[in-house]
């Protein structure tokens, strides 16, 4: 067996364990497919270099862009909305919510994420295109590889270098923007006033672009990326991939005899390829989804007058039935896309729950650990609390503070009277977290346990928003 | 019948189901496809173990038998500390707080709630660095070391007392250290009856007596031995640093045995002298934070 292998086979020179790189060079190809692809790209140029300088107005001393990622201010901003970092779980929620979107958009249409909208295909698409129009079209660009270098091939060179690296910055920037104010931060580093995080970070996502876009490219999708990897473990036979009718191209060729398949083998479909691949072999990993080949296809389809669409949007079972002449059914809705849809619906809901009925008011109270308690001269058990009020309007606000639960309890608070009482108002600057010392006394006869529960009360003096938190009072053993 | 054969040429096939060679390698005839990885891949493996060089050159390193390379950046972290804090001291806001709290009486720090929540901050650190060791985190207290979170005190709780405690201890090395010594009454002035009588007098003042006739008689000893030091109503005496008897706080334990073990031959606490050892400002920081603590006057 293994004779007959080695024999019927060729056998390589030596094995070497790396490969080079072999370069991808795609051809210019139009058609819906491709005109679709630069709606998307300019919809999310448009998204990134124009939404740091909308402006919103939030009264004075606070940020006016609309979309702010806050470091120094550790703020969120988003229009009205402002996040805080106790609220993380916002972002958690986005995450969820990208998340099981991509799993619906893969399960209904395979790599939809991959070939229209992933950063890494839309800024290649965008730098491929500066090359294609400095260097030419794919053969003049492997040529012109090829070729030995002269004054022609030193210019056109260079230029393309100087767009993609002018590009590249202006992406680095644009990325800044979302955490920096974009028009004072722009003049800063243009007039070389910027800090050496705004410097720093515009040359790292500046080098990163201009490396995965530039030289990188499919590299990134193959060998680089996680998703490509287990996103087979989204789609099953009813999801939209890019597939290959094999049942009516083959056997493909270019003669006009009977008996061959509708492919006429003009590998067109291969050339135009962002990474590579010929899809005629099938659905494989290195296929990024982006349908550029469906364009190819039909355009040399059409202008020989055959039925279109041999490469297609379509799922796996409907190129079985159509190959057995079925009629193909497309089935969007399955057991998948429902589970996806519905746990989708639910995060939606649940955000938008707590975005509505979010608490501009919230309150964070630490009981002392130690010392757990201590006894008083007049036989008072008392407790200190660390209690603080985060004040998330940005206007000064006063607040009663009260207790419950706690028969013959006292209050008072560090810096604010000696004199235990009822109720004590505390006042909290606009937009701060106020911390405040608390100390509860009470009288040991009235502690039944150890550990008594009991409730403070805090209550907006002009809202009357009212905010509770369970806490416990501690004494002797009993 | 199975030949087993020693391969030392590569037998590079090729796999039918992948259309993939082989490396030529096997073991146990498991073959191994040659899926090769990108050789740039290979270039930034070779680039990292550059990288790793060039640190080695720049930055602290390797060991010598004596002491270690030290890099021709010359970069230490215990020196980028350093600069750090001079940094943080010469901060301006802060150097003004500090020139304050160190110009200042300490009412008066405590009366500007900016500078009060600065001095108790860095108090809270020193504090829990130098005396949390005898007082506790917090000033929890221990056995023979008086909690500070409370309200009972025995030198004194005001601001100024706690300062002047902490600047000159209590029966410490310091000419001005605070100091009283309470009498061995074990030996020198007292029978054990007697001891037993005023340990159930005192008892009773919170109540915790089972012999009445014995409180009775202890009231008379109290009267004439104690009450000179501890007050008439064993309200206690802050001059001399003489606890107060009649509520529930006890330094060195509640028992009957303790107590009676305090009078026949009593313990002495000592607290160190911190002038000195602790600057100027960081005492008044720590009284600042002591006084915060829950008890202060």
């Amino acid at each position: 067996m293994t004779e007959n292998l080695t024999e019927n086979h060729h056998i390589p020179e030596s094995p070497s364990l790396y490969a080079k790189h072999k370069k991808v060079y795609p051809q210019a190809i139009t058609g819906a497919f491709r005109t679709l692809k630069w709606k998307v790209t300019a919809a999310i140029m448009a998204f990134y270099f124009i939404t740091p300088w909308i402006r919103w107005d939030r009264g004075e001393g606070e940020p006016d862009q609309a979309i702010l990622a806050s470091m120094s201010l550790r703020r969120l901003y988003f229009f009205n909305i402002e996040i805080w970092p106790q609220e993380i779980y916002y972002l958690t929620g986005i995450l969820v919510l990208a998340a099981v979107g991509l799993f619906l958009a893969t399960a209904m249409a395979g790599r939809v994420w991959c070939g229209f909208t992933c950063w890494q295909t839309v800024w290649t698409d965008l730098f491929v295109w500066v090359e294609r129009k400095i260097e030419g079209d794919r053969n003049k660009r492997i040529r012109f590889d090829q070729g030995s270098w002269n004054l022609d091939k030193i210019w056109r060179k260079s230029l393309k270098q100087f767009i993609w690296i002018v590009f590249s910055l202006l992406t680095g920037a644009g990325w800044i923007f979302f955490f920096n104010d974009a028009p004072s931060t722009a003049m800063n580093m243009l007039t070389g006033q910027g800090t050496y995080e705004e410097y720093g970070f515009t040359f790292l996502f500046s080098a990163t672009t201009y490396v995965l876009a530039g030289f990188a490219r499919e590299q990134v999708c193959i060998y680089m990326c996680p998703w490509p990897r287990f996103q087979g473990a989204m789609f099953d036979e009813h999801s939209l991939i890019v597939t290959y009718e094999a049942w009516r191209g083959e056997p493909r060729g270019k003669s006009k005899a009977q008996n061959i398949g509708d492919c006429v083998d003009c590998n067109l479909c291969v050339n135009v390829c962002p990474t590579g691949v010929d899809i005629r072999e099938g659905d494989q990993f290195q296929c990024i989804g982006c349908a550029l080949c469906v364009d190819a296809c039909n355009s040399i389809m059409t202008k020989l007058g055959r039925p279109l669409n041999l490469i297609t949007y379509d799922s796996v079972s409907n190129q079985m039935a159509r190959e057995r002449g079925d009629e193909p059914k497309k089935r969007l809705i399955r057991k998948r896309t429902i589970a996806y849809s519905i746990l989708l619906s639910a995060v939606v809901v649940l955000m938008a729950y707590g975005l509505l009925n979010r608490s501009e008011l919230e309150i964070n109270v630490q009981r002392d650990r130690s010392p757990l308690f201590v006894q008083l001269s007049d036989g008072d058990i008392r407790n200190g609390y660390t209690f603080k009020i985060l004040n998330m309007i940005n206007v000064p606000q006063t607040y009663t503070l009260a207790i419950s639960g706690l028969e013959g309890a006292k209050l008072s608070v560090i810096g604010l009277g000696k004199d235990p009482v009822d109720t004590v108002t505390l006042d909290v600057e606009g937009d701060t977290v106020a911390t405040y010392r608390v100390f509860v006394r009470a009288p040991i006869e009235t502690m039944r346990s150890q550990f008594e529960d009991m409730e403070f009360i805090l209550t907006n003096s002009e809202t009357g928003e009212v905010v509770r938190y369970d806490s416990r009072f501690a004494g002797p053993v009993r | 019948m199975v030949k087993m054969e020693v391969k030392l040429m590569a037998n590079i096939e090729r796999d039918e189901v992948s259309g993939t060679d082989t490396t030529g390698h096997e073991w146990d005839g498991i073959k191994e496809l040659n899926t090769p990885l990108p050789r740039w891949w290979l270039w930034t493996f070779y680039a990292s173990i550059l990288f790793a060089v060039v640190w080695w050159v720049l930055y602290p390193s390797w060991p010598t038998l004596n002491t270690y390379w030290k890099g021709t950046l010359a970069y230490s972290s215990r020196v980028d500390l350093a600069n750090d804090l001079t940094a943080r001291d010469n901060e301006p806001q802060r150097a003004a707080r500090v020139k304050k709290i160190a110009s200042m009486p300490i009412a008066a720090i405590s009366e500007d709630k900016d500078l009060r929540e600065f001095a108790a901050a860095g108090g809270r650190v020193i504090f829990a660095d130098n005396c949390a060791p005898c007082h506790g985190s917090q000033g929890s207290g221990a056995p023979g070391y008086p909690v500070l979170a409370d309200d009972d005190w025995l030198w004194g709780g005001s601001l100024e007392a706690i300062e002047t405690t902490i600047r000159y201890g209590i029966r410490s090395t310091h000419d001005d250290t605070r100091v009283s010594e309470m009498p061995v009454f074990g030996t020198d002035y007292l029978s054990k009856t007697q001891i037993a009588d005023v340990t159930e007098y005192v008892l009773s003042l919170t109540n915790k007596s089972k012999d009445s006739s014995a409180a009775m008689r202890g009231a008379e000893v109290f009267a004439g031995d104690c009450a000179a030091c501890h007050g008439e109503k064993a309200e206690g005496g802050r001059d001399f640093g003489a606890p107060k008897l009649s509520d529930g706080i006890w330094l060195h334990g509640d028992s009957r045995e303790a107590i009676i073990a305090q009078v026949t031959k009593p313990k002495h606490g000592v607290m160190p002298t911190w002038q000195g050892r602790l600057d100027d400002v960081a005492i008044k920081e720590v009284a600042v934070y002591v006084h915060s603590l829950g008890g202060g006057e």
